[in-house]
């Protein structure tokens, strides 16, 4: 293959992030086709790389980039299914980010820079998932990193959008502190940082610390994809534009961990403590993500909570040793986020308001926003995981996968040995994976309904009141001038379709083991009975559960017709005393704030207070001091000169005498 | 004649100069003073040439040399005196303070200052 292909394809969106930063304020008009243009020929290109590519080959190259004295660091190409796929997502994604953006931030005056920061992000994300070399993939991941933080800060004349970013951008570096550790311990266990020789070593057996490796890998995992120690930025993200949560948020940087244990899963086979880890994180990471999504406000926040939620299931997967069905939820889950975000968009631009109760007050939001309504019904039947849309296939697919592990014959599909996964990983997953698929059918009706299906019955309430959202809940409000009056422009519709085709179809790839499954590892990813009965059914409780409860809650509200302000929220209702809990991220927030945030903040003030006033007044005493003995002398020189002579005869005298005396 | 009563004569001379300048107000008081003091030396350098019995006479020679000082001296301390009352309207010392610290003399010289620019 010609190797420009693969190497223009992360290089592209980077000229057009520089070229756009550098014309930006004097071309405006060049800045959304150098936006859009890069992009999508990268799309294209990815495309071609990866028909060339063709299944079950994989390629390598590699030019040393500098001699370090270890391990070389080299500027390496590895290709194979996974990355090929995964970088048609993201050329996918990004492509329709970038035209969403267009419109969606038609009047923004900072459009070129967010755009260039967009198109910088995508070279970052192609160059992760090409990358043969650990160090080079840190390089991006890190690019991926501040680019993040930028965009989450894109409005930054608010309060919540600079705390919100510097939040991510710190909760993520604590990640990647033990990441880089992770990365230098595996290449000197290794002796090189090329992907290939790394996997080679681990499959050799010739890796010395294989689960310190694998923990310290983990923690740069758990910040990127949001996992339960470190998840808390995820949800404040949404703070920034809706399309940056769609690319960034949903679809490509929250699955750059995942990616990355994938490539390495030999590494991570080799530790069973790890897996467990893993496992025991993930599980965490669904159960208390689905509840929180039930009880949010914010149509962003249940759609975030729901992502982190998905990437437990992603780990899950990876814990349960199947990486094939990890990456195949990973790109069915990255289309059909994306698609939920960008309706989001259109319906918080329709509605000019994120929380969904204040939806709920809006008569005729479903017929003002149609598109965005089908589109998002379809992205939430494929989130629930009914069949036959993507979600479906995807989780039977992890179901499966935690099942076979649970049984103690898990599906590594030739990676490592099936004996290497723990059983009590693989029930750790199957069990939370089966509550969350309930739960998460159950906040995807109660959003669907509460959004959409509010009180039809149009109510003269006033645009201000019925705009607010509901007291006490946490709110990422976004700075939106665009007009609730005109229709959405073609540029935030169409991509809504192109994104709900795969949404509905993409799973059916996995069913024939020549197409999908012969890109990655070879394994089938068909559902098993079991499962998809098992899958189906819960989440058809779920459904049923949430709308039993919705009625109930409307019901009980006609009731009480005083209650204005409480719209029917089924989620109060099943979650009951947990409901308070659950909105604030069940405190999570308020403990590390008092674990690490306050007492930094003491040590900070501690710190200046000693700088202040204990070295500053050594400081300020070596002044006062000079200037104090400078007074008394001069007070001495009064101008008057016969009090100088004065002196003068004095200090004659006093010469004579003592050398009369001392004579 | 004795050396003592020339000697007893220029310190007395040398006292009353320096009591002179450093009590004495006005300038030229404070000017007469001083060739006061040059003279009660001119004296001395006499008087010890005469007891010593110099060949060269050095003493005396000196003593001229310290009259002509002594006139240049005087002329150009009278001009400066005279320049520093026409400007100043005083020749009091105590009152021409202006080039000690100013923030000491401050009082002194805001004091000063009007007064001659009425003048």
């Amino acid at each position: 293959m010609n190797l420009a292909l693969p190497i223009l394809v992360p290089a592209l969106p980077a000229l057009g992030a520089a070229a756009g930063l550098a014309t930006g304020k004097r071309f405006p008009g060049l800045a959304r086709p150098l936006a859009v243009l890069p992009v999508a020929v990268s799309a294209v290109l990815a495309v071609v790389v990866a028909v060339q590519l063709g299944t079950g080959q994989s390629l390598d190259a590699a030019t040393r980039l500098t001699p370090t004295g270890g391990p070389d660091i080299s500027l390496a190409l590895h290709l194979d299914g996974f990355s090929v796929l995964i970088s048609l997502l993201v050329g996918l994604v990004a492509t329709l980010v970038q035209i969403y953006s267009t419109a969606y931030l038609k009047d923004d005056p900072r459009y070129p820079s967010y755009a260039a920061l967009v198109s910088l992000f995508t070279a970052a994300m192609f160059l992760v998932v090409y990358s043969g070399d650990l160090i080079v993939l840190l390089v991006g991941w890190e690019i991926m990193g501040i680019c993040s933080y930028f965009l989450i800060g894109h409005h930054w004349e608010t309060e919540d959008a600079r705390s919100a970013s510097l939040k991510a951008f710190l909760v993520t570096k604590l990640g990647d502190v033990p990441f880089v550790f992770g990365i230098f311990a595996l290449g000197a266990d290794a002796g090189s940082f090329r992907v290939t020789d790394v996997l080679a070593a681990a499959t050799e057996g010739r890796l010395g610390h294989p689960t310190l490796i694998a923990l310290l890998l983990l923690g740069g995992v758990a910040g990127k994809s949001a996992q339960f120690p470190l998840h808390t930025w995820l949800p404040d993200a949404m703070a920034g534009p809706t399309p940056v949560s769609a690319l960034i948020h949903a679809a490509t940087m929250v699955a750059a961990g995942i990616y990355l244990v994938a490539r390495l899963m030999p590494v991570f086979l080799l530790s069973a403590a790890a897996l467990v880890v893993l496992a025991v994180m993930a599980a965490v990471t669904m159960v208390g993500s689905a509840l929180c999504a039930l009880a949010q406000d914010d149509l962003k926040r249940v759609l975030a909570y729901s992502t982190v939620g998905q990437l437990g299931y992603m780990a899950g997967a990876l814990a349960s040793g199947d990486r094939d069905s990890a990456v195949f939820y990973l790109v069915g889950h990255g289309v059909f986020k994306a698609l939920l975000f960008l309706t989001a968009g259109v319906v918080i631009h329709a509605a000019h308001t994120n929380s969904i109760s204040a939806m709920s007050r809006m008569p005729g939001l479903r017929k003002r926003v149609p598109d965005a309504y089908w589109a998002m019904g379809i992205g939430l039947v494929a989130l629930m995981g009914l069949p036959p849309f993507t979600g479906f296939f995807s989780k039977e697919s992890v179901f499966t996968a935690a099942e076979h592990a649970a049984h103690g014959e898990a599906l590594t599909r030739g990676v490592g040995p099936a004996s290497a996964v723990p059983e009590a990983a693989g029930w750790i997953v199957l069990v939370t994976a089966c509550l969350t698929a309930l739960l998460t059918a159950a906040y995807s009706t109660r959003m669907w309904l509460v959004a959409f299906h509010g009180r039809a019955a149009g109510e003269p309430a006033a645009a201000e009141a019925a705009a607010a959202p509901a007291a006490g809940a946490p709110y990422s409000p976004e700075i939106d001038e665009a007009d609730p009056a005109t229709a959405e422009p073609a540029a935030m519709r169409w991509p809504l379709w192109v994104l709900a085709v795969p949404a509905m179809g993409f799973g059916l790839l996995g069913l024939r083991d020549d197409w999908l499954p012969s890109l990655l590892d070879g394994g089938s990813l068909r559902p098993t009975v079991t499962t998809s009965v098992l899958g189906t059914g819960l989440a058809l409780a779920g459904i049923l559960i949430a709308y039993a409860a919705w009625r109930t809650a409307g019901a009980r509200q006609a009731a009480r017709p005083a209650a204005e302000g409480a719209p029917a929220d089924p989620g109060r209702l099943l979650l009951g005393p947990v409901y308070r809990f659950a909105q604030h991220g069940f405190g999570v927030d308020r403990l590390y704030s008092a674990l690490f945030v306050r007492p930094t903040a003491a040590a900070a003030r501690l710190v200046n207070f000693l700088d202040r006033e204990v070295v500053e007044t050594y400081v300020r005493g070596a002044g006062t001091g000079a200037n104090a003995l400078g007074w008394l002398v001069r007070r001495a020189q009064n101008g008057n000169a016969q009090a100088y002579l004065n002196a003068l005869l004095a200090g004659a005298v006093l010469l004579a005498v003592l050398v009369a005396v001392g004579s | 004649m004795h050396l003592v009563y020339p000697a007893v004569l220029a310190a007395l001379l040398f006292s009353v100069g320096v009591y002179g300048v450093l009590a004495r107000r006005n300038v030229v008081l404070v000017l007469m003073s001083v060739e006061l003091m040059l003279n009660a030396v001119n004296l001395n350098l006499v008087a010890f040439d005469a007891w010593l019995r110099d060949a060269v006479h050095a003493g005396q020679a000196l003593t001229l040399f310290t009259i002509t000082v002594a006139a240049a001296e005087i002329g150009l301390g009278l001009a400066i005196v005279l320049l520093v009352f026409r400007t100043r309207r005083t020749a009091d010392v105590d009152r021409l303070t202006v080039l000690g610290d100013p923030s000491e003399a401050a009082p002194d010289a805001a004091a000063a200052e009007p007064e001659g620019q009425a003048a």
